[in-house]
Order: C-alpha cells, then sequence, then structure tokens
C-alpha cells in the first residue's frame, strides 16, 4: 500500500555495494586479468594476450591431471556422502532421549575448522606412528603414497561432510507423513519396499539439493587438501584449486592462474546449471 | 541394533577429535611410539609451551576479532536486504534471491586474485579489516537467504499495524520485525560466526604476519624446526576447536534449523 514511501531499494543498497566491490568487480576482473601475461616478479606492465593462457591451459598436462584428481574427488566423496548420510539419517529419525545431546556430537565433524581437522587427520595418517595404521594393524602410507593420498583426502571429507547430509535428510524425513508408513505396514510390505518406494522417491528433492551443495563445494576443495598434502606426492592430489593458488601465489603468474581459477568457476557454474535443471524437473 | 548404530555414529563424529584431545595431553616421549594408546600421565606441556613459544594467543584475538566483526556487519547489512525483499515485498524479489544465491556458489579461488591486488591497492594487505570485508560479503548470500525465510514466516499484519500507529519503515523493521524474529537471527549469526572462524583461503592468501594472521592459518602453517611437533598442534587444535564445539553443542537445534532451512525449503 505504502509502497512507494519505502523505497525498499535502499535497504537493498549495502548488500547490493558489497556484493560489487567483492563478488562480481572480482569475477569481472579474474575474466580479464585471465587474458594477460601478467606477473608479480615481472616489473614490466602486464601485456594483453587474448586466449594464449586457454591455449596453454589445453596443452597442460598438470592441468588435465588437476581436473582428473578433481573429479575423482567430487564423485568419490559425494557419493561416499550421500550414502553413509542416507543410512545416518534412517538411524537417528525416529525420536530417542539424548538425541539433543547426539545432534551435537553429529555437528562436530562439520564445525571443526577444516584446516584444523586436516592436521588432526595427518597426524592419524601417519605412517610410522598414526593411530589408524596401529589399530588396522596395517603399514600404509596414507600420505606418502601417490595411491593412496588422494582416498586418504576423500575419507576426511567424507567424515567432516556426512553429518551435514545426514541433517538435510532427517529434516526432510520428519516431514513423510506417518500414514504413509502405516499404510505400507498394513498392507504387509517390507523395510526394503518401503525405502524404496516410499521414502526415497519422498526424499529426492531434498536429496538433490544436498548433491548440489556437496558436489559445488567439493569442486572447490581447497582446505583439507592443502594442509593435508599440499598437493603431493608427485601432485596426485592437486586439485584445480590448489594448482590455481600455487601458480597465483607461489609463482606469482597472475595471468595463467587466473585462467585455471577461471576453469574452476566455468565447472561449478555448469554444475550448478545442470542440477537446478534437474531440480526444476523434479519439483514439476 | 539401532543403539549399536547411534554408538558407531557417535564414536565416527567423535573419534579423530577425541584422539587429538589425548595426544595434547600425553608427554612428548610417548608420542614417539604406539602402543601405549593412553598417556602413563597427563601433562599440561603442550598447552603451555603454544602460549609462551607460539604467537597463539595473538591468532586467537585476530580470529576472534574477525569472527564477530564479520557476523555484526553481514548480519546488519543482511537484515536490511532481507528486510527489503521478503517485508516490504520489493518487486524483482525472486531474481534478487535468485542472484544472491548464485553468488553463493562461486569458488573462493575464481576471485582470490582480483582481490588481492584490490586489498593491495587500497592499502588492506594484511589487515584484519580486509579479511571483515571479505567473510561479510562471501556470507552476505547465506544470512538474506536464511533471515528471508525467517522473516516470511513472520505474520504480516504486525508490521502493517506497526506502519498505521505511525513506525517509519525503519522503525518497523527495528521495533517489531527484529524481535520477533530473533530465533532466527541467533540461527544466521552461528552460522556466519562459525564461517568466519573457519575460514582459511582467504586468510591465507591475504594475510602475512602475525598482525592478521588467524588461528586456522596459524595452526597450517604451525612451524617444526626438526620434525613435526605433534603434541603442540594437537594442543593448539583443541583450542581453536573449543569455541565452535561449545557452540555446536549449546545452539545444537538452532545451527540444524539454519543449516536446513534454506534446503529443505527451497
Amino acid at each position: 500500500m505504502q509502497a512507494e514511501r519505502e523505497r525498499p531499494w535502499r535497504y537493498l543498497a549495502p548488500a547490493a555495494f558489497l556484493l560489487a566491490i567483492v563478488t562480481a568487480y572480482p569475477l569481472a576482473h579474474v575474466a580479464w586479468l585471465s587474458l594477460e601475461r601478467r606477473s608479480l616478479l615481472d616489473p614490466g606492465p602486464p601485456r594483453f594476450t587474448g586466449l594464449d593462457n586457454y591455449l596453454r591451459l589445453a596443452a597442460d598436462e598438470r592441468f588435465w591431471n588437476a581436473l582428473g584428481n578433481t573429479l575423482y574427488f567430487v564423485g568419490a566423496s559425494v557419493a561416499l556422502e550421500l550414502v553413509l548420510g542416507l543410512a545416518f539419517a534412517l538411524a537417528v529419525q525416529r525420536p530417542f532421549r539424548g538425541r539433543a545431546a547426539l545432534y551435537g556430537v553429529i555437528l562436530l565433524p562439520w564445525a571443526v575448522p577444516t584446516a584444523v581437522s586436516a592436521r588432526m587427520w595427518e597426524w592419524m595418517y601417519e605412517a610410522e606412528i598414526g593411530v589408524l595404521n596401529y589399530l588396522l594393524g596395517t603399514q600404509v602410507n596414507w600420505l606418502g603414497s601417490p595411491a593412496w593420498a588422494l582416498n586418504a583426502a576423500i575419507l576426511m571429507d567424507v567424515w567432516k561432510s556426512t553429518p551435514f547430509v545426514a541433517l538435510l535428510l532427517v529434516a526432510a524425513l520428519q516431514g513423510i507423513p506417518r500414514e504413509l508408513y502405516h499404510a505400507a505396514a498394513i498392507d504387509g510390505a517390507s523395510r526394503w519396499t518401503v525405502l524404496r518406494r516410499i521414502t526415497l522417491p519422498l526424499l529426492a528433492p531434498v536429496i538433490l539439493v544436498a548433491l548440489i551443495f556437496r558436489t559445488i563445494d567439493a569442486f572447490r576443495v581447497f582446505d583439507s587438501i592443502y594442509v593435508l598434502t599440499g598437493g603431493g606426492p608427485a601432485n596426485s592430489t592437486e586439485t584445480l584449486s590448489i594448482y590455481a593458488y600455487k601458480v597465483l601465489f607461489q609463482s606469482l603468474e597472475f595471468g595463467y592462474g587466473s585462467a585455471l581459477a577461471v576453469s574452476v568457476f566455468v565447472l561449478v557454474a555448469l554444475t550448478a546449471g545442470v542440477y537446478v535443471f534437474l531440480l526444476r524437473k523434479i519439483v514439476q | 541394533m539401532r543403539i549399536v548404530a547411534l554408538v558407531l555414529l557417535a564414536a565416527y563424529c567423535l573419534a579423530p577429535f577425541l584422539w587429538q584431545v589425548v595426544t595434547s595431553l600425553k608427554p612428548a616421549a610417548e608420542l614417539v611410539s604406539l602402543p601405549p594408546l593412553l598417556p602413563s600421565r597427563l601433562t599440561a606441556e603442550h598447552y603451555v609451551a603454544i602460549f609462551a613459544g607460539h604467537p597463539l594467543a595473538r591468532l586467537i584475538a585476530n580470529s576472534a576479532i574477525v569472527a564477530v566483526g564479520t557476523t555484526a556487519l553481514a548480519l546488519a547489512v543482511g537484515a536490511l536486504a532481507a528486510y527489503a525483499a521478503s517485508v516490504l515485498r520489493m518487486r524483482g524479489r525472486g531474481a534478487i534471491l535468485g542472484v544472491v544465491l548464485a553468488i553463493s556458489m562461486f569458488p573462493p579461488i575464481a576471485t582470490v586474485s582480483p582481490l588481492f591486488l584490490l586489498l593491495n591497492a587500497l592499502g588492506l594487505r594484511d589487515t584484519l579489516a580486509a579479511l571483515v570485508l571479505t567473510y561479510s560479503t562471501f556470507s552476505l548470500p547465506l544470512a538474506v537467504w536464511l533471515l528471508a525465510s525467517f522473516f516470511d514466516a513472520l505474520p504480516r499484519e504486525l508490521y502493517v499495524a506497526a506502519r498505521v500507529d505511525g513506525c517509519s519503515a525503519f522503525g518497523a523493521l527495528w521495533r517489531v520485525v527484529l524481535p520477533l524474529a530473533a530465533p532466527g537471527i541467533l540461527a544466521a549469526a552461528l552460522l556466519v560466526f562459525i564461517f568466519a572462524w573457519n575460514e582459511f583461503l582467504f586468510a591465507l592468501s591475504f594475510t602475512a604476519t602475525e598482525a592478521s594472521r588467524t588461528l586456522p592459518v596459524g595452526i597450517a602453517l604451525f612451524p617444526g624446526l626438526h620434525e613435526v611437533p605433534y603434541g603442540e598442534i594437537a594442543a593448539a587444535s583443541v583450542v581453536a576447536t573449543l569455541p565452535v564445539v561449545a557452540l555446536a553443542f549449546a545452539f545444537q537445534r538452532r545451527i540444524v534449523e539454519g543449516l536446513t532451512a534454506g534446503a529443505v525449503k527451497g
């Protein structure tokens, strides 16, 4: 009624200003930087080189290795988190005494700073005196062998992120009408049938939302791997974000590093687009 | 059967953290071999060492200032924006929230190089202000979404009544909407605080010295001359984790509410 006098855009202005300066402008600038040859070590002015950085990227074996590592990390960690998260959600969905305390416990892996949990896992993964080899009776060089290191990083990510998935699914499970389960019980449906015919179909939208969050998060994985292995051994854990960071802040090549950063952005944007398309279809 | 599953779940979540606590209390001599799993005696030597020989107190202060500053700024700016989109029914509300959601998906690595150049040019490199500015903006989408969904849940008649009684639009926000949405504001504040306390990539890139280094970066770069000082790292990790663990236990309902609010409804 008094929309004119309220002038809602005034309330939006501070947020729009911050988002423009700290996200929109940098995004435009990174696209521009990726077309330049620019090094912080080089005293000369940056030179515009068109698509040179992207041609270099296409021929860069280390880029393809990093892309492969990223895709493997995303696929394995998200799949494990979803299956495990669903199992956890089914275990805690019904009320019981002490559920509040258990929620606190479940939040713990999510709440611990990733860089700090990476140091916790580094210590557990230690080959000689680590607790993991001791308890398992194995002698695996978890972080030192190219065959194991990326899987070790995935395991840590699964530990950290499964609780988030589980909590989302619990919230969705509680929204499923009880009557459906009663009806199924009367019809004598087995547990497996109930899961497949009632629970999973009704959970589908939230499962997809959890997938979106986790996939996009996994694509940008940085903290855990940077602290756990730094991308080694022999680049076997180097993901796109890690490689881009090294080129930017260790080689100080801001042009090529920006091209790598743009590639991460494009991948994430494409993934998000596909998911949003799927979500629209499911909801309809 | 279900009890077993629940106990396993709790152990899975707690074990790495508990092992870090045990490590932080173990005498140095017992850290270099296993067994024994449990320490023969408890020691505070690692805790003493990190506060005496390492600028840990400074890092804690930096992290606290950044996290509190970020929470205050993101919530203030976010509440105004959410008010415009929700209660004031701004035209293009869907588009605004869509843009905000898209921004929340930006990979930090994609903006870190231009932001570094920008902060450098502004003379903000290696300052706490640079982190507060960056974190506030990156947590703004979360704050706007959460607050808008909590504002939406309030009965609109209250706002209309306040306006009819002569409240300005801002007065209605300050005296009516914010107090009623207090639980939602708490949920948003908790999530933003934890995000700011934990952030790593920007802190690693924009800080150079103890003047602005935060706790996660300090622990990631923990100095070790010849061997990794696992006992001290464990002690520092426990110190860095305690605030968020305390928040997780004290406010688990609000946090879960905040985490699931956007996802399940949207």
